[in-house]
C-alpha cells in the first residue's frame, strides 16, 4: 500500500520499504509492509500492542538482526541503499539511523562521556572537536542549559526526563539523518513528555523522525504523517490531520476512537 | 474511556434531537399564530423561547465537556463539531419563530386582510425543511441533506416572488403599508429559517462524509 498521493509533489523520501515481512521463528509478525518515510517529517506508527509497529521500526536499522530466529523478507531502502544487501555495514547504518528507546538507558558514565561515546568509537579523538560535538548535541536535545555546569557528573543522577533527552543527544552526536523513537515519552511525567514532544518539533527541521507511540494524542500532536498498524498489517497511512478527522479505513477509525484495541 | 465518552455522546445526541423537535414545534405554532390570527399561540411561542435558549447553553456545555475530557477524533470529533453548529442554527430558528410570533401578535390586532401571496406554501416548505434537517441528522441521511439544499432554491424563488407582490401592493394600496411590512417580515423570517435548515443539512453532510460543502453551489445537485 504505497501511497504517493498523500505527500506533496516534491517531497523527498528517505526510507522506502517494499513488501516487508518479518518472522519470529514460525510466527509471522509483519505482512507485506510497503511504506514511504518522507524526509524531515515526523511519521508516527500507531496501533494496539502486538500490531508490529515496534518490530517494523526495528527493521529500519536492523535492530532485529540480534533476535534469534528472526527473519526479514522484502526490501528496505534508506537513501537509495538496500540496507539488507549483503556486505552492508550495520555499524555505519546505525550511525545514520539513530534510535531512542522507551526507557532511557544512559551509560553509568559522565554526561560528557555519554554523548562523546559514539563519536569516540567512530574514531573522533580531538578533544576540542569532541567538546564541540557534545555541546552541539546537548543543545539540539534541549538539555544543554540544564547540564552545562555539570558535564562531568554521572548521568545516572539526572531525572528521567533529562536522561531521555541525554539519550537523544547521544543519538544525535554521531550525526544521524534519521531518528527512530520507540515510545520515547511513555515512561515520563506530563511535563517531561511535553519537553520531548517540543524537542521532536524542533528536531524535525533537520532530521527524519519515525516514532512509535501508544499515546494517540501524542501522535496527533507531534507527527506529520501517521501509519496505523493492525495484526502485522499496515492498514492506512495518511497525513496526521486526515487520520484524526477522517480516516479512510473503518479499522483505523475504530481504533483511534477507542472502539477497539 | 470509550464507554464513558459513548455514554456522553449518546446523551448529547438525545438532547440535540429533543431541541430540534422543540424548535420544529415553535416554528409550527408561530406560523399558525399568523395564519389563524391567534394571539394566544403567538404569546406562548414568545414566552417559550427561554426554554430553547437554555437547551442551547446546556448542549454547548456538554460539547465543551466532551472535547475537554475525551479529546474525540474522527467521527466523534465531527459529531461534536456538527452538534455545536447545529445547536446555534436551531437556537436561531427558535429566535426566528419568536419574530414570526411577534408579527402574528401584531397582525391579529389588525382588521382582516388578504395575504397577497401563497404564505402557506412558504410555511409548509420551511417547516418541511426544518423537519427533514432533523431527520437527516438523526439518520445520518446524506441523500436527504442534499435534497434540503436543493429545496432552499425553491424557497429563495418564493421569497423573491413574495417581495415583488408586496411591492406591487404597496404601490397600489398604500394604506395597507403597515400590515404589508409585517407580512413581508414573516416571509423573510421563513426564508431565513430555510437557510438555517440548509446549514444543518450541510453539517450533516460534513458529519457523515467529512466534506465541507458550504459555498459550493455546484454540488447542489449531487
Amino acid at each position: 500500500m504505497v501511497e504517493h498521493s498523500i505527500y506533496p509533489e516534491n517531497q523527498e523520501m528517505v526510507i522506502t520499504t517494499s513488501q516487508v515481512n518479518f518472522f519470529y521463528g514460525q510466527t509471522q509478525a509483519l505482512f507485506g509492509i510497503s511504506l514511504l518515510i518522507p524526509a524531515k517529517q515526523v511519521t508516527a506508527l500507531i496501533g494496539p500492542s502486538g500490531c508490529g509497529k515496534s518490530t517494523f521500526l526495528r527493521c529500519l536499522n536492523r535492530m532485529n538482526d540480534t533476535i534469534p530466529h528472526g527473519r526479514v523478507e522484502g526490501e528496505i531502502f534508506i537513501n537509495a541503499k538496500d540496507i539488507y544487501a549483503p556486505g552492508t555495514d550495520v555499524v555505519e547504518l546505525r550511525k545514520e539511523v539513530g534510535m531512542v528507546f522507551q526507557k532511557s538507558n544512559p551509560f553509568p558514565k559522565s554526561i560528557f562521556d555519554n554523548v562523546a561515546y559514539g563519536p569516540r568509537i567512530h574514531g573522533e579523538k580531538n578533544p576540542k572537536r569532541l567538546a564541540e560535538i557534545v555541546e552541539q548535541s546537548l543543545q539540539q536535545a534541549a538539555i544543554w542549559d540544564e547540564v552545562k555546569d555539570r558535564l562531568h557528573a554521572n548521568a545516572m543522577g539526572l531525572s528521567g526526563g533529562q536522561q531521555q533527552r541525554l539519550c537523544i543527544a547521544r543519538a544525535l552526536a554521531v550525526g544521524p539523518k534519521i531518528l527512530l523513537m520507540d515510545e520515547p515519552a511513555s515512561a515520563l511525567d506530563p511535563k517531561a513528555t511535553t519537553r520531548i514532544e517540543d524537542l521532536i518539533g524542533e528536531l524535525r527541521t533537520n532530521y527524519t523522525i519515525v516514532i512509535v507511540t501508544h499515546n494517540m494524542q501524542q501522535a496527533a500532536r507531534v507527527s506529520d504523517y501517521t501509519a496505523f498498524f493492525y495484526e502485522g498489517q499496515l492498514i492506512e497511512c495518511d497525513q496526521t490531520p486526515k487520520i484524526f478527522t477522517n480516516p479512510r479505513q473503518k479499522q483505523t477509525e475504530d481504533y483511534i476512537t477507542g472502539r477497539f484495541g | 474511556m470509550a464507554k464513558h465518552m459513548q455514554h456522553d455522546i449518546d446523551n448529547l445526541k438525545a438532547k440535540i434531537i429533543a431541541m430540534g423537535e422543540a424548535v420544529e414545534d415553535r416554528v409550527y405554532q408561530a406560523t399558525l399564530s399568523v395564519i389563524n390570527r391567534d394571539p394566544v399561540k403567538a404569546n406562548a411561542v414568545i414566552k417559550g423561547d427561554r426554554e430553547i435558549d437554555d437547551m442551547e447553553v446546556e448542549i454547548e456545555e456538554d460539547c465543551l465537556k466532551i472535547l475537554a475530557l475525551y479529546q474525540p477524533v474522527a467521527i466523534d470529533l465531527r459529531f461534536i463539531v456538527a452538534v455545536l453548529k447545529i445547536n446555534s442554527d436551531l437556537e436561531r430558528i427558535g429566535d426566528l419563530a419568536v419574530n414570526i410570533a411577534e408579527r402574528g401578535l401584531f397582525l391579529a390586532g389588525q382588521d382582516q386582510f388578504e395575504i397577497p401571496f401563497d404564505l402557506s406554501a412558504m410555511v409548509s416548505l420551511a417547516e418541511k425543511m426544518v423537519t427533514e434537517s432533523i431527520d437527516a441528522l438523526i439518520n445520518h441521511d446524506v441523500r436527504l441533506a442534499h435534497h434540503i439544499r436543493a429545496k432552499d432554491d425553491t424557497m429563495d424563488a418564493m421569497n423573491r416572488e413574495m417581495y415583488s407582490k408586496i411591492k406591487e401592493m404597496i404601490i397600489t394600496d398604500a394604506e395597507q403599508v403597515n400590515i404589508l411590512m409585517h407580512v413581508l417580515s414573516v416571509g423573510r423570517h421563513l426564508e431565513r429559517i430555510a437557510d438555517h435548515a440548509t446549514n444543518i443539512a450541510e453539517d450533516v453532510i460534513y458529519l457523515v462524509d467529512a466534506q465541507i460543502i458550504r459555498h459550493t453551489p455546484e454540488l447542489y445537485d449531487e
